[in-house]
């Protein structure tokens, strides 16, 4: 939904910040319906809580403004950051149409001729940039676009323009000792800021892209995607390990919410005596101490196949999480066959070692390299099968692609029904899941399946597997 | 205790106002600060352990001249502990008092039933005397995802209101508005009906400046490089994959650690030797030694080539 143009205000006039502008109002709520249609929950206590910081900050001040909306309306970080991109999306047309009032002399100046002076301003960036002053360098981005970048209207993809620009700047982070000794770029600029000014040059394109085009970007589901599991190479493990160290919190306060007064044999002595007073000091009602919450006991069965070769990066490290979290927990890796890491997990405390162990020793690696899923059950059972019992939970994360194999859905059906619960973890979208030699169907007859390829996709597993035994599903 | 407590007038106003009490405040954090003491809603600041959360609550107080009240959460915290509690000894106490005495006293078990629930025999707890005390208070509530959803619920009423419901004596109003800090380690989701009562305020690891002026501030005795670059090293270990990433309570630390040594440069060894200040597991240790130790070594030389025109 395109905001639309309210009645602005013609200047912010000085001194005059007892309270913000009538079309603001308006524009708030249109601002609050377009977070909502994103996912963020507000609701009408929010929009109050909105209005009310508005009526203590300045409403000029751009900073203010955007913190005090934040804070009332966007509650967690992921709300935040979607916040900051609509907030920026949002409130465009509103300064894009004052900067283009203000600024029509000055980019009019730029075609014309070339009366700004190119090593003037090239100067006066890099001292900005040297300082890290943030209002400067906005102001010298959109000078630096009207005097590099309106050549042929740029590239038409921003980020070259970008890069354009910066190296017309001649703006770099190495020492440049070929420069006179006042240049600010002499001695390099520090590369934070080179990235700032970067964003900068970014956000002004497409200020200006906007501006040619009419319209504004799609608004892309950003959700989805920037929710979604790294899936490269070993590039992204500390972002594996930053959502797993969350998990493993959330993990260990897991649960507990679910932890009640039941009838229990302990006598809460504290509480009997409390509650006898109300029959005069009889303790005629017993109060009991909480009942501990009972640590499932879990099999996990982990796929480290190169079909499934970044998830299993990620699966490892959840199955490393939950060993912390879960007492008695006995995890087992597979390809062609079934082999048992607990003890690797046991020992090894750091992820590091421990997928470094698990290529060395676990012995599943030395074989084709083809997941042989029929077989992998017939192993398990014969390895666990006395000891499941229907307080346990099996865990399986695969992709369920058997590579033709017979996939022994009967096996996997023995196992459930020993098993108390049996959930599975596919890596796969659940587009993909039955098409080629994917059999994941066959196998989800027995058991829960979850498509696990963003986090939020794992937090409903793990809310899954904390909710107890014999508990409605949600 | 001053007689009218300092009012938050301005953004510019609290965050000077927290700068005088040895608590730098980042943008957003002053202007959180000062609408929460505007507009009285209590705010709940989320972050990663150790970026000044619980800080930030006791600097308020200070700045605001206010007496703190603390409730620290821990799993199974009950209204019992945070709310308030009969003083059951003492209301038995009385009960026998009052069946001794009972022949000739004509007060009769009603009597004594009023009696031992009024506030004589009520103990308050922290949420109680926030509420109860004649001054205004800042009220830290402290690792609130670490308590359980009941008690989040329970707390509601407090953190709109701020009134409490006690069943046998009734309701009881705040007498003056709070100033209430809810921090998170985002452990786990809260409620959202708990979210929509506060503010929200995201607090995360400085920027270089800015950690480089806390630390400054707490070690003005520090020279300005050694200071900027225990920053920078910092900075470096944080961006590592580490089970414990430093915080700013540990630059801190180990500033005045280096203070005490008399270092005047953080070298590989100086770095070998103290880094134990800032990281706390042994499998971090190593992490760290083995990239920013190293990298230390190569840089001594390169950083007194690039160091020396700056200080010229």
């Amino acid at each position: 939904m395109p905001p639309s143009e309210p009645e602005r205000p013609a200047a912010p006039e000085p001194g005059a910040g007892a309270g913000p502008p009538p079309g603001l109002s308006g524009q708030i709520l249109a601002f609050a319906d377009e977070l909502r249609s994103e996912g963020v929950a507000i609701g009408t206590a929010e929009l109050l809580d909105a209005f009310a910081v508005l009526g203590e900050v300045p409403w000029t001040e751009r900073e203010d403004v955007r913190e005090g909306l934040a804070a009332t309306l966007a509650k967690s970080q992921e709300d935040r950051r979607v916040f900051e991109l609509l907030f920026e999306r949002f409130f465009f047309r509103a300064a894009e149409a004052e900067a283009i009032e203000r600024d029509v002399q000055e980019q009019g100046g730029v075609d014309g001729g070339d009366q700004i002076n190119l090593d003037t301003l090239r100067q006066q960036i890099a001292a900005a940039l040297r300082d890290g002053s943030e209002g400067a360098m906005r102001d010298l981005a959109r000078l630096a676009i009207a005097a590099f970048g309106r050549q042929g209207e740029g590239s038409g993809v921003i980020g070259v323009d970008v890069q354009r620009i910066r190296r017309a700047l001649g703006l770099r982070a190495e020492p440049q000792p070929e420069l006179p000794p006042e240049d600010p770029r002499r001695e390099g600029l520090p590369r934070e800021t080179v990235r700032a000014f970067e964003q900068h040059l970014r956000r002004e394109l497409e200020r200006a892209l906007i501006e040619r085009t009419r319209q504004l970007p799609p608004s892309r589901p950003l959700s989805e995607l920037d929710r979604a599991l790294p899936s490269g190479p070993l590039a992204d493990l500390a972002a594996v390990h930053r959502i797993v160290a969350q998990l493993k919190r959330r993990l260990a306060t897991q649960g507990h919410e679910l932890r009640g007064r039941r009838a229990h044999a302990h006598v809460d002595v504290r509480r009997t005596m409390r509650a006898s007073l109300e029959t005069g000091g009889v303790p005629v009602k017993l109060k009991y101490r909480p009942r501990r919450p009972r640590r499932p006991e879990i099999y996990v069965l982990c796929d480290v196949s190169t079909s499934v070769t970044s998830a299993s990066v990620f699966f490892l490290s959840v199955l490393h999480a939950l060993h912390d979290a879960f007492r008695k927990l006995r995890s087992f890796v597979f390809i062609e066959r079934i082999s048992e890491v607990t003890d690797i997990f046991e020992r090894e405390r750091n992820f590091k070692n421990v997928s470094a162990a698990i290529g060395r020793d676990a012995g599943v690696a030395d074989i084709s390299g083809y997941t042989d899923y029929g077989r992998v059950w017939s192993e398990f059972l014969t390895q666990v099968e006395d000891d499941l019992h229907p307080r346990a939970t099996v865990i399986v994360l695969g992709d369920a692609r058997t590579n033709g194999r017979d996939p022994r859905a009967d096996l996997f059906a023995a196992v459930a029904e020993r098993a108390g619960r049996t959930f599975w973890l596919n890596p796969e979208p659940r587009l993909y899941w039955n098409y080629g030699d994917s059999v994941i169907a066959a196998y989800e007859r027995h058991c829960d399946a979850f498509e696990c390829w963003t986090t939020n996709q794992l937090e409903d597993f793990v809310k899954a597997l904390a909710r107890p035994i014999g508990a409605p599903a949600s | 205790m001053p007689v009218m407590p300092v009012q938050a007038e301005s953004v510019q106003h609290v965050a000077e106002g927290l700068r005088d009490v040895g608590y730098l405040p980042g943008e957003s954090t002053a202007l959180v600060s000062f609408l929460a003491a505007k507009l009285g809603k209590p705010v709940l600041v989320e972050g990663p352990a150790g970026v000044g959360k619980t800080e930030l609550a006791k600097a308020l107080s200070r700045f605001l001249e206010r007496r703190l009240v603390r409730l620290q959460c821990y799993e199974g915290l009950d209204e019992a502990k945070a709310l308030y509690e009969w003083n059951y000894r003492k209301q038995l106490l009385r009960i026998q008092a009052s069946s001794v005495a009972g022949a000739e006293d004509a007060h009769g078990w009603d009597a004594v039933q009023d009696d031992i629930f009024s506030a004589e025999f009520l103990l308050e707890r922290p949420l109680m005397t926030a509420i109860a005390s004649e001054e205004p208070v800042v009220l830290l509530i402290d690792e609130i995802d670490k308590t359980d959803q009941e008690f989040e619920a329970m707390l509601l009423e407090l953190l709109s209101d701020f009134q409490l419901s006690i069943p046998e004596l009734g309701r009881i109003d705040a007498r003056t508005v709070p100033v209430v800090i809810l921090t998170s380690n985002n452990s786990r989701e809260l409620t959202e009906a708990l979210k929509r009562r506060c503010l929200y305020l995201w607090l995360d690891y400085p920027e270089l400046e800015h950690e480089l002026e806390i630390v400054r501030l707490h070690t003005p005795e520090l020279t300005e490089t050694v200071a900027r670059k225990l920053v920078e090293v910092i900075q470096r270990v944080r961006q590592l994959d580490l089970k414990k990433p430093p915080s700013i309570a540990e630059s801190i630390d180990w500033a005045r650690a280096l203070l005490l040594l008399g270092a005047d440069d953080i070298d590989a060894d100086t770095f070998r030797d103290t880094m134990s200040i800032i990281v706390k597991h042994r499998t971090d240790l190593d992490t760290v030694a083995e990239r920013v130790g190293v990298e230390l070594g190569g840089l001594t030389d390169a950083s007194f080539g690039a160091g020396a025109p700056r200080g010229a």
